[in-house]
This record gives structure tokens, C-alpha cells and sequence, in this order.
């Protein structure tokens, strides 16, 4: 999905790596990578360790850090274009429960261009961008994290560790507590839901689903409007 | 991070949540806070439950199992310094340990996504 944007801007002094924040492990990313021809580092994070560090809570999300090793960008919504989901066509006998359940997807804002206009400009100009952000600004713009969700973060990572221990009965209560203090937490939710069922549909294990979820929120709202 | 003993090293603790434990107290990036000077058992390991409470991350049990998970910072933001983290991952492409400090003096996009 990022090889072409590495292929433009590597050779204006950006690397681009990537990082699946798959439970799932190997099995999960590998097939993704490989499709990609990707050449830039493709990471595994089987253990969701960047949700944490980074305070991210969808996919996909960027970060940028420069040269110094300071992020000028915290975790913000990044396409590098237009993707396939938008466009699919809804087969004219889908039944109409389906076919609304299809359609949310296509709901969903994205401001691709936006972005990737911004990390354009960002690797021509640096510091002297107007997208890149002081330490202050980095820090404040990050998600705000409550004891609450501290805490959803603990449970999800038991929840990961008793999943990866064949434990899933108890890794499901973990999961459920961690649903129940950061409800706004996709990542956490659509990993659960996944494990469960890879489509993500109605289940009675967890107290919603993709399309449930998406629906309350209003899909618009699936990601936050970029803030550049 | 998971913990099955209540009583941790510090490079454990560094490794798995950017948190270094030095005479001023436990640091990460620019940031510092105090510690007492009983943090450490006489062995040298970190008492967690005293950790947690200092530095306001909590501290969840598994059941009765001796299975907890240390979580990160609460009260704040998730970003306590712009000073980006670092962390060791595998690179499925290249086939070896990848740390993002290896990348120093160059811009990065670091993007996060799933199979899911």
C-alpha cells in the first residue's frame, strides 16, 4: 500500500516503515507484506506494543518523526490514497440488511490527498513546514489518557496473553473490560471481534460488532477529521 | 506490560515500557519522577505495586492467577515527550530485529495497521 509513496520519497530522505498490529502473528501480516512487494521495514507487532506507546486507537495511523528522533506528528488517520472499499459495488440482490451493512464502509471519510499533500510538504521542507508540530503542540495534540483507559490497556494486554496461551475464555473477559473502559477504542474492539470472527459480524460474544458499532457513531465519525 | 512476579529488573521494565529507572527517578525521554528509595528489594529488582502507584499506572490481575498487566501512564496524555519511543520489532521483509532508532537522521512515517 506504501511502496509507491517509498519509491517517490526515499529518495528525499523519508523511510517509510509499517507496523501490523496483528494478535494473529506471522500467519495474520505475512500474506499482506508479501502482496505489497514492500522493500522498506514491515514490522509485526503481535503484541500491540505502538498502541500503547503511541496512544493509537484505529488503523491505519501515521506518525512522523524527524531526523532528531522527535515526533513533529502524533498518530493521526493515514491513507496514501483512495482505498478499494470505497468503490466496491453492492450487487443488485444483495438483501437489504446486507447490502446496508456493505454500504457503511463506503460512509467512511478519508482525506487521503490531504495527507499526503502535508507529508509531501513536510519532506521538501522540514522544520520549516507548516505541518510539522513543536514538542508542545506533539504533546497536547496526543490522546488524552485517563485512568480509565490506562486501565483498558492493561486489560487488552492480558487479554492478548491469554489469547496467545490458548487461554480464550479468560482472554475474552479481558477483552470485554477493556471494550467497556475505552469503548472508543477500534483497535482494541475490531482485534477482539476479529480472533472471534474475521468478518466481524453479530456475535454474542462481545457486546457489539463492526457494523453495530459503526452505525451508533455514524460512519463519518469512524475517523477524526485531519487536523492540518 | 505483562508481569508474573511482583518484583521486576529494571531492564525488564525498560525494555518493555521505555522507563528508566536512574538516580533522579524513573525516566522517559526528557521526563523524570521521583521515586522512594525503597523501589528497589534488596536484590536490586523493582517492586512493582510501588512502581505502579508512583508513576499512577495501573496494576491488573488476572483472576487469582500470578498473571498481571503493568499499563501505561494514566491522568496524562499518551505522549509525555515528543521524544519518539523506541522499540524492537521483527521486519518480516528483511528478516531480522528492527529498532526505530536505527533511523536516526532521517525523516520516518511510521504507520500502524492490521490484517483486521
Amino acid at each position: 500500500m506504501w511502496q509507491q509513496l517509498r519509491e517517490e520519497l526515499h529518495p528525499q530522505g523519508l523511510e517509510i516503515v509499517t507496523v501490523a498490529l496483528d494478535t494473529g502473528g506471522v500467519a495474520a501480516a505475512r500474506p499482506f507484506i508479501e502482496a505489497a512487494n514492500s522493500t522498506h521495514p514491515s514490522l509485526l507487532d503481535q503484541a500491540h506494543q505502538l498502541d500503547e506507546l503511541f496512544g493509537i486507537v484505529n488503523v491505519p495511523s501515521g506518525v512522523w518523526i524527524n531526523e532528531e528522533g522527535q515526533i513533529v506528528r502524533p498518530p493521526e488517520t493515514a491513507y496514501p490514497r483512495r482505498p478499494s472499499f470505497l468503490d466496491r459495488e453492492i450487487p443488485a440482490d444483495t438483501p437489504p440488511e446486507l447490502a446496508a451493512r456493505m454500504r457503511l464502509p463506503k460512509q467512511i471519510r478519508i482525506e487521503a490527498e490531504k495527507y499526503i499533500a502535508a507529508l509531501r510538504d513536510w519532506v521538501s521542507k522540514g522544520a520549516a513546514s507548516r505541518y510539522a508540530l513543536s514538542p508542545d503542540e506533539v504533546i497536547e495534540r496526543s490522546r488524552p489518557r485517563p485512568l480509565e483507559e490506562a486501565q483498558a490497556a492493561a486489560h487488552f494486554e492480558l487479554g492478548q496473553y491469554l489469547y496467545r496461551e490458548d487461554r480464550v475464555e479468560e482472554a475474552i473477559i479481558q477483552f470485554r473490560e477493556a471494550h467497556r473502559l475505552q469503548p472508543a477504542n477500534w483497535t482494541y474492539k475490531r482485534q477482539a471481534w476479529s480472533l472471534n470472527d474475521p468478518t466481524q459480524g453479530p456475535n454474542s460474544v462481545y457486546e457489539g460488532d463492526w457494523a453495530s458499532d459503526v452505525i451508533k457513531i455514524g460512519a463519518e465519525n469512524y475517523y477524526e477529521k485531519l487536523d492540518m | 506490560m505483562i508481569v508474573k512476579s511482583l518484583e521486576i529488573s529494571p531492564r525488564e521494565l525498560l525494555d518493555q515500557t521505555g522507563w528508566e529507572l536512574k538516580p533522579q527517578g524513573a525516566c522517559k525521554g526528557d521526563v523524570c519522577i521521583p521515586l522512594p528509595e525503597d523501589i528497589y528489594t534488596h536484590q536490586g529488582q523493582v517492586k512493582v505495586e510501588l512502581l505502579a502507584r508512583r508513576l499512577n499506572m495501573p496494576l491488573v490481575r488476572a483472576g487469582e492467577n500470578n498473571l498481571w498487566a503493568l499499563g501505561p501512564q494514566g491522568g496524562g496524555k499518551a505522549l509525555a515527550t515528543a521524544y519518539a519511543p523506541d522499540f524492537l520489532l521483527p521486519d518480516l521483509v528483511n528478516n531480522r530485529d528492527f529498532q526505530l532508532s536505527e533511523l536516526r537522521g532521517q525523516k520516518v512515517l511510521l504507520v500502524a495497521w492490521a490484517s483486521w
